[in-house]
């Protein structure tokens, strides 16, 4: 199974902060094949902005540092090369759109111009031509209108313009992997929806890999194929999207699912929150991250981190308890939704 | 008579250019909103952003003068009350915000935070408060001991449970809650929606909830009324709101919001809005939504559909709706009248 | 958004679906990066917080001694200076007695021809490492006691100045409208005129005289201070603190003392730093000008002017030293400024 598309292992990313050693991401491994999107889950301070731009080489060091794994890009170790080759890979085989688009467009630039400068930072196109597909990467990403609006400046478009301006100036140079950090977290839920549209399409449209890293698990549900769950700088879970939702095998990834409100049920039922805080990330304990909050705790927990146990296929979970054990709990939980037939 | 009562209330702001200042227009924040919420109930505000629901929560409590309408609370008018009765309006009526980190001063203790109102309201002795902070502390689910510590060695779950503890310092009969839940991660805001719920029950408390978020809105609500652009366009109960939406608007936002369960997400039908939301300051002519609308006919862009009951057991009662081509509910069946919906013409064409 | 810069800050207006909905991590990434390493950790005290930055600073640190050590000089001179002019009035037979500072190995008043052959002072030398001036006197006992000078004037000046816009600045932030307008077009004219020029106006005024020169300053001062305050006031009381204080109950004396100001001071503590610094430099024009401190007291600017008229000759030293010490201190009270803006601005973090 070599040819993945991304193929990350072991990925440790720790901050060096004066008052100790933050393990923000800690041993996390996935993969990624073209046209395939994953989502990465997690609540903040779970590590997984870091993972992303840990693979974009955008970790501030110091403080922060890549201290451990390997970053297979097409058979290419992103972490083996220089500063000027990583430039290239960020505009050329990865790109990223953030969450918010207000702050990532400079304000006294022309959006049109914008855009038509990433083309020529990495496509070494002469500036007429760069106009030209910037404008034409402008009326594919959905902005009606593109030639008049390439003229205008940020603040004339409105939140989900931005986004969509922000994912032409993405795949402009058709990268192999989009990176697509809460892309619609700052955005008004209709408008969520376009842009979630406007992903898809380009993934499709490029071939590319997309990695969507969001707290929301209806945006997953909705885009995603695969899910990593990450708590406190681990992998805790890692499946298909499907075994995600009606096969989890994590009590971090039943918390999650039980504390959401649901849109869709019929009558009111309380919510099964996660108990205590999010764990100090400075003093993470050896094993588990979740121990403390776990309802189902075992001694050995505090002990070693649990290597990975498949229980499906493609479908990995870090846990002490025994399965039969976890089976048995998880059908007592009142939110579960056992797999549909 | 309902414990708040909201008529026509309207917030415009002016928009002020040039080096003199000149008012050039108006920002209708708040358009002509309506409603009414019942002692214990919990009143859900729905809407995106530009809709107005944050400041028909401010407005409420005066915080933000109102340009126009009435807003009563247990029969004394807000927007005319007296510094005293204001003064007795503040205690009964409390409201908790949005963003855990700026609602709180960096510079107090908790304590002094929590007790704030007992100081001003000069509530007790100085013993009284100390024991009246460290029993909301405990109610809120802190330790008494945490409240000489400053808000920020709290985590954003704790920093809101915090605010909600001031917020009840005064024992009162209603709380604004401005997006409480927003900016917290999903597993907390799980826990400070129990928090919320509990206390509900146990002092006997009525909300209004404003929110962004359709699925907590729906979940911790008794009614939900939906804005958009300054207008409420629909009240429903929210049991049966996902099921029997009537406005093309609420339909919409019910469809955009991703439902965490994929085989469901896989069957869904999406519908997808054109274009995005006006603004506040040049609304559209006639109804304010009829140019996303899918279903705007001709009649839509002379005037604002009327916000008034729909008929329909389906629809639950108590069901509003500004609509004239609101979606009907007959023996499980959806269908919307070709002919404008009657009661919703303005006066003079009814 | 430009044309909506004078629209009340309200969450949800036109062009702001960005701030409508943020959650915890609706930060920008590095800001992300920022929030893994310090929730990491542990919270700190605000001051303390500041300290933990300003330590890393090496710059701010040299600026820090220097403070230190040059306002220790002061404190010890002045109190030799008070001693020194007991015994001068106590007893005329003691009046030619001379009186070395604390720190100082010579009365630097004690003229010696002896010391200065030419007339034209001589060089450093074991006995007199800054050497003398063209009365024999010693450059080094000067310099330290015109260190004196030059601390009260960066004081007393900049505390004259803080107390008016201390005093002017919140009163314009918080109230706004007309009579913030006036405060601010006062400001604007003390910020427009000529700022020697304008002291130069006031000595002559008040006249002549070192507690003129404080006056002067101080008086000068105020129009940055109140800018500062302001700006502060202003952007910290739409905080929602403020605003759940206001629903509280809290009136306005209460949030201005309790809200307002405690939480607009970081930058006013830096602008004071370099205040002081500021009214060093200005004194010693003045001084050197001639209408600051008169001889045979002594000071920086006056010691600068005296040597350049004997420059010709070579005398290197009465120039060098008094500039070099004027220079120091303020640079040290610059640098410590700046380090102490960057400690407490988050944004400018690390």
């Amino acid at each position: 199974m070599a040819d993945h598309l991304l193929d990350v292992k072991d990925l440790s990313t720790y901050f060096f902060t004066h008052a100790g050693v933050v393990k923000a991401v800690n041993g996390v491994s996935f993969t990624l094949e073209r046209n395939e999107t994953i989502g990465i889950v997690g609540e903040s301070g779970s590590g997984k902005t870091v993972a992303a731009m840990s693979l974009l080489g955008l970790i501030p060091d110091p403080p922060g540092k890549v201290v451990g794994g390997t970053l297979m890009l097409d058979q290419r170790d992103l972490r083996t090369l220089s500063d000027e080759e990583m430039r290239a890979v960020r505009g050329n085989d990865i790109a990223m759109i953030f969450q918010d688009p207000m702050t990532s467009l400079n304000p006294v630039m022309k959006v049109g111009k914008q855009v038509a400068e990433a083309i020529v930072l990495h496509q070494k196109k002469s500036n007429s031509e760069a106009r030209r597909m910037a404008i034409a990467a402008l009326a594919r990403v959905g902005i009606p209108d593109a030639p008049r609006r390439a003229e205008q400046y940020p603040f004339e478009f409105s939140g989900g313009m931005r986004q969509r301006v922000m994912i032409a100036m993405a795949v402009s140079s058709n990268p192999d992997v989009l990176i697509a950090d809460e892309p619609t977290t700052a955005l008004d839920v209709t408008i969520q929806a376009q842009i979630i549209d406007v992903i898809r399409e380009m993934q499709f449209e490029f071939n590319s890999g997309v990695i969507l890293i969001t707290h929301d698990l209806g945006v997953i549900a909705e885009i995603a194929d695969k899910v990593m769950v990450m708590y406190g700088g681990r992998t805790v879970e890692y499946a298909p999207i499907d075994e995600i939702f009606y096969n989890a095998h994590h009590p971090y990834t039943w918390g999650l699912l039980s504390s959401l409100p649901r849109l869709d049920a019929s009558k009111k039922v309380r919510l099964t929150p996660i108990e205590g805080q999010p764990p100090n990330l400075l003093f993470l304990p050896e094993g588990c991250p979740f121990v403390g909050r776990c309802p189902h705790e075992l001694p050995q927990c505090r002990g070693e981190w649990p290597a990975e146990e498949t229980v499906a296929p493609a479908h990995g979970v870090h846990c002490w308890i025994p399965v039969d054990q976890r089976l048995a709990l998880r059908a007592e939980l009142p939110h579960f939704k056992e797999p549909a037939a | 008579m309902s414990l708040l009562e909201v008529s026509d209330l309207r917030k415009h702001f002016p928009i002020r250019t040039g080096v003199l200042k000149r008012t050039t227009g108006w920002v209708y924040a708040v358009d002509g909103v309506s409603f009414d919420v019942e002692k214990g109930e919990t009143m859900g505000l729905v809407g995106e952003s530009g809709g107005g629901k944050s400041t028909v929560g401010r407005a409420l409590l005066r915080l933000t003068p109102a340009t126009g309408g009435n807003v009563t609370f247990e029969g004394i008018n807000v927007m005319k009350a007296s510094r005293g009765e204001m003064q007795k309006l503040r205690s009964d009526m409390q409201i908790v915000f949005q963003d855990p980190y700026a609602s709180l001063n960096p510079r107090m203790r908790v304590r002094d935070i929590v007790g704030e109102g007992l100081v001003i309201h000069d509530v007790g002795t100085d013993a009284e408060r100390k024991k009246r902070v460290a029993e909301l502390m405990d109610i809120v689910g802190l330790s008494p001991e945490q409240a000489e510590r400053y808000p920020h060695e709290f985590s954003g779950g704790q920093r809101q449970r915090i605010g909600i503890a001031r917020a009840l310092a005064l024992n009162p009969k209603l709380i604004i809650l401005d997006e409480p839940v927003s900016a917290l991660d999903v597993s907390i805001r799980a826990q400070v929606l129990n928090l919320l719920e509990d206390l509900q029950d146990e002092f006997d408390l009525t909300y209004v909830f404003v929110s962004h978020d359709l699925s907590v809105v729906k979940h911790i609500s008794d009614r939900v009324a939906v804005m958009y652009l300054g207008k409420l366009v629909e009240i429903s109960d929210s049991a049966v709101l996902y099921d029997f939406p009537q406005h093309p608007y609420t339909e919409a936002l019910l469809s955009a919001v991703p439902i965490p369960d994929p085989q469901t997400e896989r069957s869904r039908k999406r519908i997808m809005l054109e274009g995005d939301v006006p603004s506040p300051a040049d609304p559209p002519k006639g109804c304010v939504f009829h140019p996303r609308c899918p279903r705007a006919q001709e009649i839509c862009t002379t005037a604002m559909p009327r916000h008034v009951p729909t008929p329909g057991a389906d629809a639950g009662e108590r069901h509003e709706v500004a609509c004239y081509f609101p979606a009907r509910f007959k023996d499980g069946q959806r269908f919307v009248a070709d002919e404008p919906f009657r009661d919703a013409l303005p006066e003079d064409q009814a | 958004m430009a044309k909506w810069d004078s629209v009340k800050p309200e969450r949800d207006l036109y062009g702001s679906n960005l701030t409508e909905t943020p959650t915890v991590d609706a930060r920008r990434t590095e800001e992300v990066v920022e929030e893994t390493v310090e929730t990491g950790a542990k919270p700190l005290g605000l001051w303390a917080d500041t300290w933990r930055r300003l330590k890393r600073n090496k710059l701010a640190l040299v600026g820090l001694g220097i403070i230190i050590v040059f306002l220790s000089i002061g404190v010890v001179e002045t109190a030799f200076y008070q001693a020194h002019l007991h015994i001068r009035s106590s007893s005329d037979t003691r009046a030619n007695s001379h009186v070395a500072g604390y720190l100082a190995p010579y009365d630097p008043n004690e003229v010696n021809y002896a010391l200065s052959p030419q007339g034209v002072g001589s060089p450093p030398s074991w006995k007199h490492p800054f050497g003398t001036d063209f009365l024999g006197r010693d450059v080094l006992s000067r310099v330290l006691i015109a260190t004196r000078i030059a601390m009260l004037v960066g004081i007393i000046a900049v505390a004259i100045a803080l107390t008016l816009g201390l005093l002017l600045g919140p009163i314009s932030g918080y109230y706004g409208g007309a009579i913030d307008s006036v405060i601010m077009r006062i400001a604007d004219i003390f910020f427009a005129f000529p700022y020697i020029l304008f002291v130069l106006l006031i000595m002559s005024v008040l006249g002549q005289g070192f507690q003129n020169v404080f006056i002067a300053i101080g008086v000068l001062g105020w129009a940055s201070f109140a800018r500062i305050v302001r700006g502060q006031i202003l952007s910290v009381k739409s905080m929602e603190y403020v605003e759940a204080a206001r629903a509280q109950g809290a009136g306005d004396v209460r949030i201005i003392f309790r809200h307002v100001l405690p939480n607009s001071m970081a930058p006013v503590y830096v602008a004071v730093a370099m205040a002081i610094g500021g009214a060093i430099v200005t004194e010693a024009a003045l001084s050197y000008l001639g209408i600051g401190v008169q001889p045979p007291e002594s000071s920086w600017g006056l010691m600068i002017a005296e040597s350049v008229q004997y420059l010709a000759s070579g005398n290197w030293w009465w120039l060098l030293f008094p500039s070099l010490a004027l220079t120091t201190t303020v640079f040290g009270f610059i640098s410590f400024g700046n380090g102490l803006r960057d400690a407490t601005d988050p944004k400018l973090k690390e």
